[in-house]
């Protein structure tokens, strides 16, 4: 499909922007919809939308799959490790009251962090499950499963 | 440090997952697998001990008070039920080494403990957790995590029974979410026993009579009840020998302790048994359960089926105990989660050691023969297990068979105590044709390599061999425990 | 008559989840009873946030001259009930696909077949 001008320019055009509107997404859970797994889905669409349009293996070189599962472990651990720092500082586990220095700041603090584990994840795993399900029984040269 | 137990109880085997996969290696996974099932039995033991002294732990997760945050709440029935599971996983962990080794490729090894670990924190939290929903996302949590490790079973036949599971296991847990749905409907509120007392004031039963419909269903796909019980055999038969193990003597005993929660916690015990078939329909579905699946496993070729075969009657002895409802059978059907899960579990670890000596993929009956000049050790635990899955005294089968039998006296039930002595009569048949061609066989089928399985493998599963016979002398813990989980129970409203 | 057509919510409820469970039984083709398992998974999600948009009720956040909020708390419930059906659509994609390579088919009678022949 790279072939294909009309494609080609229309993903160039509208990949970046996917990709802010996710991170609005992100930011903006706690005053509209959005939060962690809607931001994650659509990052992780442009970036499969990337794949479509240039190939599966342009893609797999922009967002390599060791990365991809990296980063899938890392936002979970980032959720566990918000909950385990408030375990830390005197509370309960995912006790966000304590994360700062007044119990609303806290709780801004423990959202912001926990959305982003959870936005880091799904992005990870629908991008993986991309890679895994678009890398089968492809007879590309470049790339084998 | 220690009033975060029950949270520790949960997180450690949830953070190892993660941690395995970042690090991606087999080696570091087993070891991490095994420090944090060992530390899980740990933590469960020392939430036994504190339930012992307070009664009942409350632990409000992120210091939100009950009910308007997620409560886990560890009294004498959650305490017992996560020893279980935790020793359990503590014995299968350290033989997962070779035997994973041997069935499941190399580069995927890391991602089955991952898996194990999230099996583990799935359910850990779900016996540990006193909210509703919550309880539903650990389900799910613990049943994803068991479709992919049975799907990593060595033969094809593993991926159409994992798939059989995740059809049957989702609409389970489907049904379980409805049957929540329509209880906040009703209640306006999610806390289990918030729920129970707002229960109590609700006039409209209908929805609260199709919430318990849904439930007893949804719950009844996830433990296997007869008869939606047709994913367990392939499931247990054809995945990986330490899957079967853990998931055979942890995945159903954990959904039981599921129903009997709200059986006994949520709803209303005295309409529900006095104004409901209640009794009737368990009873029913137990002996069928019983009866069939028993005669089932007397004519089942494969071994690893035929021991599937007989987990599902041993659940039908579980829900026999509360569809009787009185203090002896329930403290039975409760020992018998721990006395089958560690029989059960001490057969498949077994039956694992032989698989990985004979090399087949699939058991049947004939590649047993000549097992007890071949693995003269191994042979024997199997016996004994088998011993226990009769119920013979000295062994814990027998404990259970003999609360329950004294249950059913109690009310009078005399031609159920002779229907779970005919059900012991089935399970000697299937055992001694076990025994028979350990034993009496001639060793026709000559195996790939000779010797007992590996000290890592042999060790846990004469480990847990010898449990059941432990827990058929000393039955302090086992029954003193299910006691006081079946009081508890039955304290309810009666 | 105006009160059962007041509820149609449920209705379409009733109808998703038992259309979505025949669809499960009655198919052999395994993506179909995917599909069918997808579909009876709707129907919850519907059955949970229906009620719980209040008549008169106003998006959840604090708002000046506002007293009647609808209730966040399905909303929250369903978005856990959807990542779970999610993750349960992929991994049984995942396994279609790998029966798929092992069986060279996707009928589940023609798979049921193979594995007797193979007997």
């Amino acid at each position: 499909m790279k072939n294909d001008i009309i494609l080609r320019v229309i993903a160039k055009l509208t990949i970046p922007f996917m990709l802010v509107f996710a991170l609005y997404v992100q930011f903006h859970g706690d005053f509209g919809p959005g939060g962690g797994f809607q931001a994650g889905v659509i990052a992780a669409a442009a970036l499969v939308f990337y794949a479509v349009i240039f190939g599966l293996a342009a893609g797999e070189r922009l967002v390599p799959g060791w990365i991809v599962e990296k980063m899938l472990a890392a936002g979970v651990l980032l959720y566990a490790g918000v909950g385990v720092a408030g375990m830390a500082l005197g509370g309960n586990y995912l006790d966000y009251f304590v994360l700062a220095h007044d119990p609303v700041h806290g709780q801004h603090r423990g959202i912001f962090w926990v959305e982003a584990g959870v936005g880091l994840t799904v992005a990870g795993v629908m991008l993986k499950i991309f890679y895994l399900f678009a890398g089968r029984g492809r007879v590309d040269e470049e790339h084998e499963t | 440090m220690l009033e975060q137990l029950p949270a520790l109880q949960v997180v450690l085997p949830l953070l190892a997952a993660p941690l395995i996969v970042l690090v991606g290696r087999g080696g570091f996974g087993w070891a991490a697998a095994t420090a944090v099932s060992w530390a899980c039995l740990a933590v469960a033991i020392g939430l036994a001990l504190r339930v012992a002294e307070v009664g009942v732990i409350s632990y409000a997760l992120g210091s939100w008070p009950p009910p308007w945050g997620i409560e886990y709440r560890v009294d004498a029935l959650s305490a017992f039920v996560l020893v279980l599971v935790s020793l359990v996983a503590a014995i299968a962990a350290p033989y997962a080494r070779r035997s994973v080794a041997a069935e499941i490729e190399r580069d995927r090894h890391y991602l089955f403990y991952a898996m194990y670990c999230l099996c583990l924190a799935g359910l850990l939290g779900m016996v540990i957790t006193g909210d509703a929903f919550n309880l539903f996302v650990f389900l799910e949590i613990s049943s994803l995590a068991t479709y992919v490790l049975i799907a990593l079973g060595p033969q094809r036949k593993a991926l159409v029974a994992s798939f059989q599971y995740l059809l049957l296991g989702t609409v389970g847990a489907t049904f379980y979410v409805i049957g929540v749905g329509l209880l906040y409907l009703k209640t306006g509120t999610l806390n289990l026993a918030d729920m129970a007392e707002r229960l109590r004031a609700v006039e409209e039963l209908r929805p609260v009579l199709a919430a318990l419909a849904f439930i007893t269903v949804g719950l009844g796909l996830k433990l296997a009840l007869f008869p939606l019980h047709a994913w367990l055999p392939n499931a247990y038969a054809y995945s990986p020998s330490m899957v079967s193990a853990f998931v055979a003597a942890t995945g159903t005993k954990v959904s039981i302790y599921a129903l009997l929660r709200y059986y006994f916690t949520v709803f209303d015990p005295a309409p529900l048994f006095e104004t409901l078939p209640t009794r009737e329909l368990f009873i029913a579905l137990s002996v069928a359960a019983m009866v069939i699946a028993s005669l089932v496993a007397v004519f089942e070729r494969d071994v690893k089926r035929l021991f599937a075969y007989s987990s599902v009657a041993q659940v039908g002895y579980i829900t026999l105990g509360l569809g009787v409802d009185n203090l002896d059978s329930l403290t039975g059907s409760i020992v018998h989660l721990l006395n089958h899960g560690v029989t059960k579990g001490a057969i498949f670890l077994l039956l694992g050691g032989v698989a990985l000596k004979s090399g087949a993929v699939s058991m049947s009956i004939g590649s047993l023969s000549g097992l007890g000049r071949r693995m003269p050790l191994t042979a024997f635990g199997l016996v004994i297990a088998g011993l226990s899955l009769i119920g013979i005294p000295g062994t814990a089968g027998f404990i259970t068979k003999w609360y329950l039998i004294v249950g059913a006296i109690e009310f009078g039930l005399w031609w159920l105590v002779a229907v779970i002595v005919a059900t012991s009569l089935i399970a000697v048949a299937y055992v001694w044709r076990v025994v028979e061609a350990a034993y009496l066989g001639e060793g026709g089928e000559a195996p790939a390599k000779t010797g007992e399985a590996p000290l890592g493998m042999l060790v846990p599963a004469l480990a847990m061999t010898a449990l059941c016979v432990y827990f058929g002398f000393d039955t302090s813990f086992s029954v003193g425990g299910a006691r006081e989980a079946a009081e508890l129970l039955l304290r309810g409203t009666r | 008559m105006t009160e059962v057509a007041a509820h149609y919510s449920y209705w379409i409820t009733i109808f998703l989840m038992v259309a979505g469970m025949y669809i499960l039984i009655a198919r052999g083709n395994l993506m179909k009873k995917l599909i069918g398992l997808a579909t009876l998974q709707t129907s919850v999600y519907l059955l949970y946030i229906a009620p719980g948009k209040l008549i008169g009720g106003t998006a959840p956040i604090y708002a000046e001259g506002f007293t009647t909020y609808s209730n966040p708390l399905p909303h929250v419930l369903i978005l856990t009930a959807i990542v779970v059906g999610v993750a349960t659509l992929a991994l049984g994609l995942a396994i279609v696909v790998r029966i798929r390579e092992a069986y060279g088919s996707i009928e589940e009678d023609e798979i049921l077949e193979r594995d007797r022949a193979a007997d």
